[in-house]
């Protein structure tokens, strides 16, 4: 080891917030962002589309919807069966990869369907839905687990499945018993893979929410993007596309900060 | 005794008998799905407080005897004996240091080596003191808090060490523990290792596939051969301990033994 590198290891003092957020990439961060502001607007200025409004034109819509109430009501409708399928399928998704990855029965039986569900266009199906579940809430629910499910159920088993053998034989030679070998040893281990699926899977479900409103009923953000797009109001339309997103980067990078919290302390700097 | 059938396997200078046998390894044989045999008819004792090693080249199925003892895997007949009584599984008169450390990347150098200690349920305090006197002896000193990525391989395979000591086990087995280390932190650690030896009265089963590193820590090294893996020698390197490591790598009586353990296995290795 380097003297240098001795150095990087001592030095644990607490910093300034200006060197923790260089160090951090953050002035990257909002140098990236500025970057796709200026291009949007550039574009937007070329004349390449009609529907395609200003970069400023779309912040200004943001935040005329974000004033008038109307993009928040219409994310409270679409965060019921959003977050209904999510709970499900987070659920059922992690608890069945783990069954599956600890036990030859539980996988024999289980993992043929995810591989089927993962396999098969899933958007398709969506209006074969509406003849089973109608148009209400259980068929938006049903899109959104559809959506998220196989892959947090996938990526479980696979995270169970590439525990490290070795890490689970040390567990097992200091006399750990099963459990502990699970709980210890297997879930941790297995956890970023796992968080890897989670985070795929919430962004799958908020595909499924948003498919299922506008392919089924338009409520919600499905029907403000509908509804502003029929009157010509692309800023509006634009806005509430790109409302959704940071709304789904938000969750994801929540979830990232869950998951160092809960497992896996090194990753905290 | 069993010790003298299979001293007589090999051509070599009688050994001496295990006096006071720790482990007895009784016609132990390993197939892996029926067809291949890793490991025939293996009969041998270890004598308490030495360290034997077993060194043979790849495919002889040392790690797979090892891990027999260690209680990891089932044989597929035969039964081993620690202290006169038949084990089927790990038991905390042995601890095991990892080819690849086995440490939990999530796990401070602190947790790391208490992590034996906390499975067979000692009381936190209690054993971090015990972790924490054990990364002294193995030369980690203040590195406690930090993680294992934060750590060069020899220093990982330090902490391993450290944990397996820590459990107080009366036995180690130690599966190439330097393999996957540089050469100069190996000769590094092998010195210490002779210098724990002294300090802890341990017992030390120890696989490798370095004669040189064999006839440098052993008290007596078990010869493999493989397919099927047999006992084909064993070999006391008669080497006085007074001697400093630097010489020892130029004393005639390392240097024999090692050509003539090097001319046992030539045959095996295409």
């Amino acid at each position: 080891m380097t003297s240098m590198d001795i150095h990087r290891m001592r030095n644990t003092a607490d910093p300034g917030l200006f060197t923790r957020a260089l160090r951090s990439g953050l002035p990257w961060k909002i140098a990236s962002v500025a970057l796709f502001a200026l291009i949007w607007q550039l574009t937007a200025m070329s004349g390449f589309n009609f529907a395609f409004p200003s970069f400023t034109a779309m912040i200004a819509a943001l935040w005329e919807m974000l004033a008038d109430g109307s993009l928040i009501a219409a994310f409270l409708r679409t965060m019921e069966p959003l977050v209904i399928g999510l709970v499900f399928s987070i659920v059922v998704g992690v608890g069945s990869g783990i069954a599956m990855g600890l036990r030859s029965d539980v996988e024999w039986i289980t993992l043929p369907i995810f591989i089927t569900m993962q396999a098969a266009p899933m958007a398709a199906l969506i209006p074969l839905v509406t003849f089973v579940y109608g148009i209400g809430l259980a068929s938006k629910v049903v899109a959104v687990v559809m959506l998220s499910l196989p892959v947090i159920a996938m990526n479980s088993y696979k995270a169970v499945r590439n525990v490290s053998p070795s890490l689970v034989d040390m567990c097992r030679s200091y006399t750990g018993t099963r459990r502990q070998q699970i709980t210890q040893i297997i879930l941790p281990a297995a956890s970023p893979m796992m968080f890897a699926g989670l985070r795929l899977g919430v962004a799958e479900g908020f595909s499924g929410a948003v498919l299922a409103e506008l392919l089924i009923t338009p409520t919600g953000v499905g029907d403000l993007i509908t509804y502003h797009r029929s009157i010509a109001n692309f800023a509006h339309m634009y806005a509430t596309i790109v409302a959704i997103v940071l709304f789904a980067i938000i969750v994801v990078g929540l979830l990232q900060w869950v998951e160092a919290r809960l497992f896996r302390p090194e990753r905290r700097e | 005794m069993q010790l003298s059938m299979t001293a007589t396997a090999g051509p070599g200078v009688p050994v001496a008998p295990v006096r006071e046998p720790i482990v007895e390894v009784r016609n132990v044989s390993k197939l892996y799905g029926n067809t291949v045999v890793a490991l025939q008819d293996i009969d041998l004792s270890f004598e308490k407080g030495h360290l034997t090693s077993l060194l043979g080249p790849s495919g002889c199925g040392k790690t797979t005897l090892l891990k027999i003892v260690a209680g990891l895997l089932q044989p597929s007949s035969g039964e081993i004996r620690v202290k006169g009584k038949p084990v089927n599984g790990p038991g905390a008169e042995r601890a095991f240091v990892f080819q690849d450390f086995a440490l939990m990347p999530w796990a401070s150098v602190l947790e790391n080596a208490a992590y034996g200690l906390k499975v067979q349920g000692i009381a936190k305090s209690e054993r971090e003191d015990r972790a924490r006197h054990y990364i002294g002896e193995v030369g980690l000193h203040g590195f406690e808090k930090k993680y294992p990525h934060e750590l060069s391989g020899g220093m990982r395979q330090r902490v391993g060490l450290a944990r397996a000591l820590a459990v107080d086990a009366d036995i180690l087995l130690m599966d190439e523990p330097f393999s996957a280390v540089d050469e100069q932190t190996r000769r590094k650690f092998q010195e210490d290792l002779m210098r724990l030896r002294e300090v802890e009265n341990k017992t030390f089963l120890f696989v490798t596939h370095s004669i040189e590193e064999a006839v440098y820590v052993s008290d007596r090294i078990v010869l493999l051969s493989p397919r099927p893996g047999r006992v084909s020698e064993i070999i006391d390197p008669q080497i006085s301990r007074e001697i400093s490591p630097d010489d020892l790598r130029r004393d005639e009586n390392y240097l024999d033994t090692v050509e003539r353990i090097w001319t046992g296995i030539k045959k095996y290795v295409e």
